[in-house]
This record gives structure tokens, C-alpha cells and sequence, in this order.
């Protein structure tokens, strides 16, 4: 059962100094897979990862690669099979970014590290893959973190590693940059069956790009196994031990602390019109209520994370009147009212939510 | 698929840079040998020098100022400046530092108070002092000098400091040393005196043999690095990645700059600014940082630069000579105060 995996650990325990950090680590992937760390701040990912790639020597277990005790892989043979994308900044004096990328020929070349051909081949093809060819007699040291960051994976790559291990690798990038670079590591994780291991900051994209998604909190690897596994509802704020503002596991919405009190602000709102309003007055420190909102709507997580009161109902259910009276006595409530949605769209709206806007024109003179 | 002849085409541009520089190092070497030879308080024409070396009759002062005194000084100012600069080289590499050398890092100073005691010690009893014994007492105290760098750098992160500490380091030893020659009064201490301040003057045939198996010794050595150390260039962590033993490559790198700057200050005493300011000409004149062609290029233009300020050293006062270390400070003092503003307006930016 085992043979199929070609990474795995058991009873892999890490930390600095002897001291034990993080026990038991049982992770396993197969070729292909992405595997993605995620945790909050100090949770020891980077821990893990130095761990993995042998630049701290492990207080216990053994981690398996290609079948075969890691720890007792020559420098060169895990060099063939690993290659690495740190945060540390390189700084290399004078090298253009075909030098940077291929210093990952290395455990390939002779005695002297001269390029053969071949080599010379396999650096340029890699550059073409991470789509940095033309930097290629740019001087590394005045190219931007987005491109350097792409060097460095070039890099990696054209050491012809079966995994490649990347330490938040998009940390400096801008959006653009992070999508462009996952996308890459996608592509090439799918076309050269490259296994891949990395810890992530941006949860939304952990859950988009990664296979396997390890969890590490305390001294424990808290949960690990694939994102529909991992973001269960309330999960993540548990991991993170968020105190303040929500995350949302199911649509990614992120949202700050609400403000709390008796609503003041009634939004009508629906279909994605009334999230940016709640942010607003969010920021304005306005309490407010809202409704009347399905629970499949595109406001609805951004109402439950904000509003301090919502009127919902569940998906595809009609307007009860018991429901359409409580919305019109917070309307009363509330000394104003809110309508983000398009008039028309409302005229020919279910009979409910159309009652409710009338009501509330007369009642505010809107 | 105009990509590929492009960098072909600047693949080639560089490799004709880089051949056209090493043919003017060469030259220079060439060119700076003789004029040591020829120039001096006595010049003797270079048509004189050839038949000299040829060993035709000419006649014998001019032979013996070129035979015993000028070639064994120049070739010496050529192997010892190459192994300081190398020296130097292999010290910017390990602290990824541009501003390390064996002279501000005070390795020198190190080896120079070690080499002082053992000469004033040996001296006083009349013992004829070897080559050998000088080298080894100098590596001794480079090594001394070099455990406490280490340390200090363990110590603190900064770079800046690390410096400091060096120089530190340096004046303490040089303190040391001028008490011990100040109080050794024999008429022997003179040579002693000279030599503390860094001159290529008195040197043997016997010594240009000793340095020349030593240093070339250990350049071939460092050479054959090259390829570890453009690895160490990326950084311990990459540098571990790629199958790199950092430990074992960390001590060797100690082990060959000392041997190398140790082996300089026993013939020479320390000589300041080689070891920061070659490197880093060199590496302008080519145009990379790669080790392999870094290695030999600093070898040349450490003995290319110690010719040339020998060659001031002699002739600009003749017949007063200048302390080597005198005019090295005035050449290479700029560079590294150029690097360092070139560094900050990096950072900068």
C-alpha cells in the first residue's frame, strides 16, 4: 500500500537544538501531488520544511523518499530528486538570470561545474516554462521580487527534481504574480508528474491549488488531508485562533469584526448588491440589519459575518409571512433603510420581497 | 526561435571579454616583471636584462642587482600578491562579505605578531630561521586571528560589525608586535622593523622556491573549488540543496585563505587592501563572479597589482623606499570605499 507513495513520513518529530517542536508527523504524497502547509504565524512550517529538505536534522522518525530513508540519501543523490525555493534571499554578485537558474545543473555537471550542451538546453527550457526566457542576460540582482521569484523556481526546476519543496513561495508577489506562479507550479506538477510541497499564507489559494493540505498548530500536525477535508465549516478560525473578524470556509469571505448593537441601518439587499454597503458601514460603525436573504445568496456570508441581525431563510423556500412580519417590524425599527437592489428587478421579484419594498418606501418615504 | 541565437550570440561576447581580459592580465604581469627588473636606483636597460638572464656576460653588479636582489623580489611580489589576493577572494566568498580580506579581518596582523615572537625568540639564540618555520608560525597566528573572527561572527549578525571586530582585532596584534620589536634590540630587530611594516625587500631565491610550492600549491587547490564555492555564492541553504558538504567545504575554505595569507605576511608582513580591492577590479573587468575564472583572474591581478606598488615603492623616493603597504592603501583604500557607497546605493534602490 505504502509502495505508491513516493514521499512519506512516519513518526517524523522536528524541532531546533533536540528540542522537539512538532511530534509525529505522518504526512504522504504521491507523484503529482501538491501538498500545501498551512497554520498560523510560528506554527512551525518552516520548521517542517527545513526538516524535509535536511537543512535541520530531524529528532525522530524517518521520512521516505522514492522508497528509500531520506536521511540516508547522499548530498547529490537528494539533490537529483529535490530541489528547493526558499525565502532566503540570494544576492549573487554579477550573475545574470541564466547563471541564477542554471546553478541547478550542479549535481549534473563535472568536476569543474562546466554546462555541457545539454545542460545549457535543459536551463533554456526551463526558463521557457516558468516564462522568463527573456531575462535571460538580465542581470539578476535588477530584476523585480515577481521575477526573481520565478528564477528561483526556473531553478528548481532545471535540477529535474521529482518534488520540489517551496517555502512560502508567494509571500513577496503581488496578485498577479501569485497566480501566475501557482499556475506554473500546477503546470508542471501535472505535466512532469512533479510532486510538490509547499507552505502557503493565502488560505484561499492553499484550498484551490493543493491536493493534500497538512495543518499544523501546537506541537501537532492537526488535521491532514484534502481541502474539502480541511475547510469544514469553522475549521480555519479554530486553527488560527481567530478572536476577531470571520472567515467564511465556503467562499473564502473574509470579513472584520462586526459592529455590535441595535441595528440602525435596514439593508434590502440581495444578489451581491449589499455585501459592499455592509462594508461600509462596517467601517463607519453603524449597526444594521438585513433581509430578507437566502442562504444560497451571494450576500448571505457576508450578512451572517456582519449584520447584527439577519432576516434568512433557507434555499429555494418562499417568503412566510411570519418572516415577511418580522422584516417589516425591524424596518419600523431602524430609523433608515437601505435599498441596494434594482428597482425593477424587484417588480418582478417573488411576492414577498415585493410587498417588503413597498412597505418600506412608504414607511421611509424613499 | 531567435531566442537561443541570441544568447548564443552573448555567450560569445562574453567569452571573447573574457579571453581579452585574461590576455591583458597577462601582459600586464609580463610588462610589470620586467620593469621591476630594469627599473630602481640603478636602471639597467631590459636588452641587458635578457642577456643577464640568458647568462651572457654582463657585467657583475648589474648582474647580481638582477640575480640575487630584483628577480627574486619581483617574482616574489608576483606569487605572494596573487596568493593575497586569492586570499582575500576565498574570505569575501566565505562571509559573503565584498569588503573581507585577510588585512582588515586582521589575519595578517595575527600571522605577523606570531611570526615576530618566534623571530625575536629564534633570533636571540642564534637559530637559523627556515622558510618553513616562518610559514608555519605565520599560519599559527592567522589561525588565531581566524578562530576569533569566527567567533565574533557567531556572535553577531551584522556584517558591518564583524568588520569592525577584524580591525579590532588587528590593532590589538599590531600593538603586541611593535612592543615586542621595540624592546628586541639586536641589530637583526632593523630587518624585523621593515618587514612589520609589509616590504618585498630581502628576499631569496631560497624563499621564492619555499612560496612559490606553498602558494601555487594551495591556488590549485582553491582551483579545483571552484565548483563548491559557486555554490556556496547561492547561499548555506542552497548551497546544501544542491549536495554541497558546507561543513567540510566552511573549514576548507578557512584552512586554504589562511594557509594562503599566512605564507604572504611570513615573506612579506601584512599588505594591506590586496586581498579586498583585486577581487573586486577583477570581478569589473570580467564582468561575473564566476569562481572558475575568478580564481585565476585574481591570482593575476593580485601579482599584477603587488608588481605595480613594489614598483612605486622602490622607485618614486629611490633611494628611500616606501613601506608596500603604503602604496597598496593608496590604491585600494578608494575601492573599497567606492564599494561600499556602490553597496549602500543598492540597497537603496
Amino acid at each position: 500500500m505504502k509502495e505508491e507513495f513516493y514521499f512519506y513520513t512516519e513518526g517524523f518529530t522536528v524541532g531546533y537544538h533536540g528540542v522537539p517542536l512538532i511530534k509525529n508527523i505522518e504526512i504522504r504524497l504521491k507523484k503529482g501531488e501538491i501538498l500545501t502547509l498551512i497554520g498560523p504565524n510560528g506554527a512551525g512550517k518552516t520548521t517542517i520544511l527545513k526538516s524535509i529538505i535536511r537543512q535541520l536534522a530531524p529528532i525522530g522518525g524517518v521520512v521516505y523518499l522514492d522508497g528509500s530513508n531520506m536521511h540516508e540519501l547522499s548530498g547529490r543523490e537528494l539533490s537529483k530528486k529535490m530541489s528547493v525555493v526558499l525565502t532566503e534571499r540570494v544576492r549573487p554578485e554579477m550573475m545574470t538570470c541564466k547563471d541564477v537558474v542554471a546553478t541547478g545543473r550542479y549535481p549534473y555537471t563535472g568536476k569543474f561545474g562546466v554546462l555541457s550542451r545539454d545542460d545549457h538546453r535543459i536551463v533554456m527550457e526551463s526558463m521557457e516554462l516558468v516564462h522568463i526566457a527573456e531575462l535571460a542576460d538580465r542581470d539578476f540582482s535588477k530584476t523585480s521580487d515577481g521575477q526573481k521569484q520565478r528564477v528561483m523556481l526556473a531553478r528548481a526546476i532545471c535540477q529535474e527534481p521529482d518534488m520540489i519543496v517551496l517555502d512560502e513561495p508567494t509571500s513577496f508577489l503581488d496578485i498577479k504574480y501569485k497566480l501566475e506562479f501557482l499556475s506554473i507550479i500546477q503546470k508542471m506538477s501535472r505535466s512532469k508528474n512533479l510532486s510538490v510541497i509547499m507552505s502557503l499564507h493565502e488560505l484561499e489559494l492553499a484550498e484551490r491549488i493543493a491536493d493534500k493540505i497538512v495543518c499544523v498548530k501546537g506541537d501537532k500536525v492537526d488535521r491532514f488531508g484534502t481541502p474539502e477535508e480541511i475547510f469544514t465549516p469553522g475549521y480555519i478560525p479554530k486553527l488560527y485562533q481567530m478572536t476577531t473578524g470571520s472567515y467564511d470556509e465556503l467562499s473564502g469571505n473574509l470579513e472584520l469584526e462586526p459592529v455590535k448593537g441595535t441595528p440602525k441601518v435596514f439593508v434590502l439587499a440581495g444578489a451581491g448588491t449589499g455585501t459592499t454597503v455592509y462594508r461600509r458601514l462596517q467601517r463607519e460603525g453603524i449597526p444594521f440589519a438585513t433581509g430578507i436573504l437566502w442562504e444560497n445568496d451571494l450576500d448571505y456570508p457576508s450578512a451572517k459575518a456582519l449584520a447584527s441581525e439577519i432576516i434568512s431563510l433557507k434555499p429555494f423556500q418562499p417568503v412566510e409571512d411570519a418572516v415577511l412580519e418580522h422584516a417589516k417590524e425591524l424596518i419600523d425599527f431602524c430609523q433608515q433603510v437601505i435599498c441596494t437592489v434594482d428597482v425593477g428587478m424587484y417588480k418582478d421579484a417573488n411576492q414577498g420581497l415585493r410587498e417588503l419594498y413597498d412597505y418600506a418606501m412608504q414607511k421611509h418615504n424613499m | 526561435m531567435t531566442l537561443p541565437i541570441f544568447t548564443g550570440w552573448s555567450d560569445k561576447m562574453k567569452k571573447n571579454r573574457y579571453c581579452i581580459a585574461f590576455l591583458i592580465l597577462i601582459v600586464l604581469t609580463g610588462v610589470f616583471l620586467a620593469l621591476n627588473v630594469c627599473a630602481g636606483s640603478v636602471s639597467i636597460p631590459f636588452t641587458d636584462v635578457l642577456k643577464i638572464l640568458g647568462g651572457q656576460k654582463v657585467d657583475s653588479t648589474s648582474a647580481d642587482i638582477v640575480m640575487q636582489i630584483r628577480f627574486p623580489r619581483a617574482l616574489a611580489a608576483a606569487i605572494l600578491g596573487g596568493g593575497l589576493a586569492l586570499s582575500g577572494y576565498l574570505l569575501q566568498t566565505f562571509f559573503h562579505n565584498p569588503i573581507a580580506g585577510p588585512f582588515i579581518l586582521g589575519i595578517s596582523s595575527g600571522a605577523k605578531l606570531v611570526v615576530a615572537l618566534v623571530m625575536v625568540l629564534l633570533l636571540g639564540s642564534a637559530i637559523h630561521i627556515s622558510s618553513m618555520v616562518m610559514i608555519t608560525a605565520a599560519f599559527v597566528g592567522a589561525m588565531i586571528s581566524m578562530g576569533f573572527v569566527l567567533l565574533m561572527s557567531r556572535l553577531m549578525d551584522q556584517m558591518s560589525m564583524l568588520i569592525v571586530s577584524g580591525v579590532m582585532i588587528g590593532y590589538i596584534c599590531s600593538a603586541i608586535t611593535d612592543f615586542i620589536v621595540t624592546f628586541a634590540d639586536d641589530a637583526d630587530i632593523v630587518n624585523l622593523h621593515n618587514w612589520s611594516k609589509g616590504s618585498f625587500s630581502g628576499i631569496t631565491w631560497e624563499n621564492v622556491r619555499v612560496m612559490a610550492v606553498v602558494i601555487f600549491a594551495a591556488s590549485f587547490c582553491v582551483f579545483l573549488m571552484s565548483k563548491p564555492i559557486s555554490a556556496y555564492q547561492m547561499g548555506e541553504s542552497y548551497a546544501r540543496n544542491m549536495g554541497l558538504n558546507v561543513q567540510l567545504f566552511r573549514g576548507l575554505l578557512v584552512f586554504f585563505s589562511s594557509v594562503l595569507s599566512a605564507c604572504v605576511t611570513a615573506f612579506a608582513g601584512p599588505v594591506s587592501f590586496v586581498g579586498i580591492a583585486v577581487p573586486h577590479l577583477v570581478k569589473n573587468l570580467f564582468q561575473t563572479s564566476k569562481p572558475i575564472l575568478m580564481i585565476p583572474a585574481s591570482f593575476l591581478g593580485g601579482a599584477v597589482f603587488c608588481l605595480f606598488c613594489d614598483l612605486l615603492a622602490r622607485v618614486v623616493f629611490a633611494p628611500t623606499e616606501l613601506s608596500i603597504s603604503t602604496v597598496t592603501a593608496v590604491f585600494g583604500a578608494p575601492v573599497v570605499i567606492f564599494i561600499m557607497i556602490h553597496r549602500k546605493k543598492e540597497k537603496a534602490e
